[in-house]
């Protein structure tokens, strides 16, 4: 699989993937898509790069160790859910509100602070358990 | 504060206790003890406000609502009963923790053991004042648990830690048996309160379940009591400390079964059963206990086998059904508590002192610790039941309930007399023998204890002797209220100091008499008991051994045929299983769906999805390789997602192509990774029986899907979602709102799921296989080769 062509093109593929899923991930609550959808199109992004490229050039590229994503995703989540705590209604109550960037009416959510953090779980989960295959899978 | 908060508070400050003790002794180091026993002090003062209503005959309740939709509070019951008992668990607590500062004086860990013992206390505090029955289970496991980590304490010797686990076990299995009797209590009565449950003794005891409560409580108590022949437990826990023997193995905790059988007695007691099987087994207990007591050299098992008698002979009291039994019994228990402690805490002194227990090796130490002897002389003295102790009261009044002319009566006073002058041998064997006679070289010079050390047993002595004489004040205040919340019925104790010239009392000068002739002619009987045990060669002891042996082999043996270990044998398993509920259920209820119903007209592009699903599942059929297989299978999946894309669900069909994705190049890292061979080699004979499973399961599906989609649709929730998704929740997706808000808390467990899924897959690619160690199974049978 380690093919010139291929391995010229998946890091222009994988940052096209990231942004897209993301894309999906944020317009979820209105269209098709959200944090679970998001999470796996960002796994397969990695996991092609991985297989062009190399699972240190993927972990490189990442930064952070997948299942640290994972974790921060499982822990933005938990918070999501105990904001509404603080605001006195029950656990897991959606909370909004509606800041004005340059004019512009954005609205922001506990409810979107969930959704990420389901990605960033999904993203954390299975691009570590991919990596890790491909890794000893190479040896 | 009102009473019901002080009260709440003095049942938590044990624990408050418990929490603070490791603190207090880094920086105090033993002197903490002065500061720990307020807390039982302070216990003490607020129960004795108690004292005028109670002594009054009236019953105090009180308490909180816990979970009210089950009827479950947390709330208490304070009559003579557990005022009595309230005041010995706190007032003997208040001594003992003084003792153990003095005991276990620079020992690393005496911060841990206040821990316990504060625990303890306070769980068996909570035990005697519980009302409802759930607090009273989760107290009276709470004792078995601290019970546990107090005669493990010295965790490092095997003997320690194989008492704390059989006590344990005993003692929480007989927990066990507590917990049905009180399900079966509620269940008939209604009730889960004690305090009500009275009323309801007539019912209960002509009901059906009469005899099953019955037994399973004394399954409870008998337990937790040490009867014949669950007594084994209580002389191996004297692998605990000495202060630990004294508080739990003597004074409070063994007796929390004598309180269940006291607190019952008005509601299932005076019937044949109760009168037959409580005096049998705890006549049965005091003769044992007080044989093998006589057997033994070590101080401390001589006095455990002492308490397993004095256990059996209240259990004895308890069940006669004498007039007079029930203020035996409690007389009786006053008694014990106070020098059964006080003597424990001698022993405790004497081995501190010596760095020796052991009878036969100690002599003459009157010169050296003289006041302890006065403190052990004085304790023996109540123990053996000699004027002017408590301990004289408690017998005269024993003798007084035995001293009737029928056979019952006769049976049992005999009993006693024989058990009481064998415990009379014993105690001056331990209080009298260690210090008379010629000096015997110790492996330590002995002195008389520090304050910490010899306060506590001196203040029960002295208790002993006070309570005897203002015996009219201690009736008023414990004995008669006590009697009477175990009798059910108001009774009054009247015996004093003064003996009335009678036949109890030449029982008592007959059982003085026997007694000293067992002391004298101690080493003799010694031998004689031991010769017998000899003969017998198997105990209880040995017994609960076997059982935990043989457990375990079947348990190993069970577990080897369940559990191959082959991951073949476990999906066979599981899809053997789906198919037979699947097509088992409906054609045992004949339950079959109707053939489905074609349209003509299915458009052209459908017709191609189809036939790709299908041709993809031809391609894993006929694939040369596993590679192939895997591939295949991906296009059937994906013919799946476009179906669910052409009817309207583009977020499962979404899901459903990157899961495709993910699955294929998974597997297929997997495949590396295991270096399977490329192709399937198994036999044609193991090929048809995975063949037929698979195929029962596809029907199975088929059958159930075409059952599900025949039902009429109910579209209740649909049109709920649909009209509040965009209103509640700010949002058109509804998928997407259903995962992340009308349903956060499933996904939030999801993920968590995904998350720890991940962490295992990955703890388990990094396993090397040459590295994996066969796991202890605890094989008996390996473990003694190994």
């Amino acid at each position: 699989m380690r093919s010139v062509i291929f391995r010229a093109v998946a890091p222009f593929l994988t940052s096209l993937m990231v942004v897209f899923s993301i894309f999906v991930l944020l317009r979820g609550h209105n269209e098709p898509g959200g944090g679970f959808i998001g999470g796996l199109i960002a796994v397969s992004a990695l996991a092609i790069y991985g297989i062009a490229c190399g699972v240190e050039t993927v972990r490189h590229a990442i930064y952070f160790h997948p299942m640290a994503i994972a974790g921060t995703g499982l822990l933005a989540s938990t918070v999501a859910g105990l904001i509404s705590i603080a605001a006195r209604v029950p656990f897991m109550t959606g909370l909004w509100i509606y800041p004005s960037v340059f004019g512009l009416e954005i609205p922001l959510s506990t409810v979107m602070l969930f959704d990420c953090g389901v990605y960033l779980v999904v993203v954390g989960a299975i691009s570590s358990i991919a990596l890790s295959l491909e890794e000893r899978g190479g040896e | 504060m009102d009473v019901a908060a002080l009260t709440l508070l003095a049942l938590a400050l044990p624990f408050v206790a418990a929490l603070l003790a490791p603190v207090l002794t880094r920086l105090l180091g033993h002197n903490a003890a002065w500061v720990l026993a307020l807390f039982p002090a302070a216990i003490v003062l607020h129960f004795t406000r108690f004292w005028p209503e109670v002594a009054a005959g009236e019953v105090v309740t009180g308490g909180y609502a816990w979970i009210p939709s089950f009827n479950v509070s947390f709330s208490w019951l304070i009559d003579g009963l557990s005022l009595t008992f309230v005041l010995l668990i706190a007032g003997i607590g208040t001594l003992i923790v003084l003792y153990s500062g003095g005991y276990l004086k620079g020992h690393p860990q005496q911060g841990r053991f206040f821990s316990f013992i504060l625990m303890f206390m306070g769980s068996m505090l909570g035990l005697v004042v519980s009302d409802s029955f759930l607090m009273l289970f989760v107290f009276w496991e709470l004792t078995s648990i601290t019970s546990f980590l107090l005669i493990g304490f010295d965790h490092s010797r095997e003997a320690a830690r194989r008492a704390a686990l059989q006590a344990l076990v005993v003692t929480g299995g007989g927990g066990l048996f507590l917990l049905a009797a009180l399900l079966i209590l509620w269940n008939v009565s209604g009730i889960t309160q004690l305090s009500l449950l009275t009323a309801f003794g007539p019912e209960l005891r002509e009901g059906p379940f009469y005899l099953a409560a019955l037994i399973l409580v004394l399954g409870g108590a008998f337990t937790k009591s040490a009867q014949f022949p669950f007594h084994f437990w209580l002389p191996n826990a004297m692998e605990a400390p000495t202060p630990v023997s004294a508080y739990l193995h003597s004074a409070t905790m063994v007796k929390a079964g004598v309180y269940l059988l006291m607190r019952l007695n008005p509601v299932l007691g005076g019937t044949p059963e109760w009168q037959i099987l409580l005096p049998l087994f705890g006549g049965i207990t005091l003769i044992i206990g007080a044989v093998l007591a006589c057997r033994q050299t070590d101080l401390k098992l001589m006095l455990a086998y002492t308490t397993t008698a004095s256990l059996g002979m209240l259990v004895m009291l308890t069940g006669l059904g004498f007039p007079h039994a029930i203020e035996a019994a409690v007389l009786y228990l006053v008694a014990h508590s106070l020098f059964k402690g006080a003597l424990f805490m001698v022993v405790g002194i004497i081995d501190h002192e010596t760095n020796a227990r052991d009878v036969t090796q100690l002599g003459g130490l009157r010169t050296a610790m003289p006041f302890t002897f006065v403190i052990a002389l004085a304790a023996a003295l109540s123990m053996g039941g000699l004027p002017p102790f408590f301990g004289f009261l408690a017998k005269e009044e024993i003798y007084y309930a035995l001293s009737g002319f029928d056979l019952r009566s006769m049976i049992f006073a005999a009993l006693a007399i024989l058990g009481n002058a064998l415990m009379f041998a014993v105690a001056f064997a331990v209080a009298l023998k260690p210090f008379v006679g010629p000096r015997i070289e110790t492996p330590q010079t002995p002195h008389d204890a520090p304050i910490l050390l010899w306060l506590g047993p001196a203040l029960l002595s002295v208790k002993g002797l006070t309570a005897a004489f203002l015996a009219g004040l201690t009736h008023e205040l414990v004995s008669t209220p006590m009697a009477s919340a175990i009798a059910g019925a108001p009774r009054t104790v009247t015996i004093s100091i003064i003996p009335d010239i009678g036949l109890p009392l030449a029982l008592s000068l007959a059982t003085v008499a026997l007694g000293a002739l067992f002391y004298l002619n101690l080493d003799r009987l010694r031998a004689f008991v031991s010769s017998i045990l000899v003969d017998i060669g198997w105990g209880p002891d040995r017994g609960f051994d076997q059982f935990i042996r043989g457990l375990i082999r079947f348990s190993v043996a069970l577990t080897r045929r369940l559990q191959s270990g082959r991951l073949d044998v476990y999906m066979t398993a599981t899809f053997v299983l789906i198919a037979v509920v699947l097509l088992g259920v409906p054609l045992s209820y004949g339950e079959l769906p109707r053939a489905p119903f074609f349209a003509g007209d299915v458009p052209l592009h459908e017709l191609a999805v189809m036939a790709i699903a299908v041709i993809g599942l031809g391609a894993v059929l006929l694939a040369a390789d596993r590679l192939t297989a895997i591939v295949s299978l991906g296009i059937q999946g994906f013919a799946v997602a476009v179906i669910f894309l052409l009817y309207g669900a583009p977020d499962l069909a979404f899901t459903q192509f990157m899961i495709e994705t993910l699955s294929v190049v998974v597997l297929a890292l997997v495949m590396t990774r295991l270096r399977l061979s490329h192709s399937d080699h198994r036999p044609l004979g193991q090929k048809i029986p995975d063949v037929t499973i698979a195929l029962a399961c596809g029907l199975g599906f088929g059958l159930m899907l075409l059952k599900v989609t025949g039902v009429p649709f109910d579209a209740t929730l649909t049109e709920f979602f649909n009209l509040y998704s965009k209103s509640i929740a700010h949002g058109a997706n509804v998928v997407n709102v259903i995962i992340v808000d009308f349903r956060g808390t499933d996904t939030l467990g999801e993920i968590a799921v995904v998350m720890v899924t991940g962490l295992a897959i990955l703890s388990l690619v990094r396993l090397r296989a040459g590295s994996l160690r066969r796991i202890a199974d605890n094989d008996p049978d390996v473990e003694e080769r190994a």
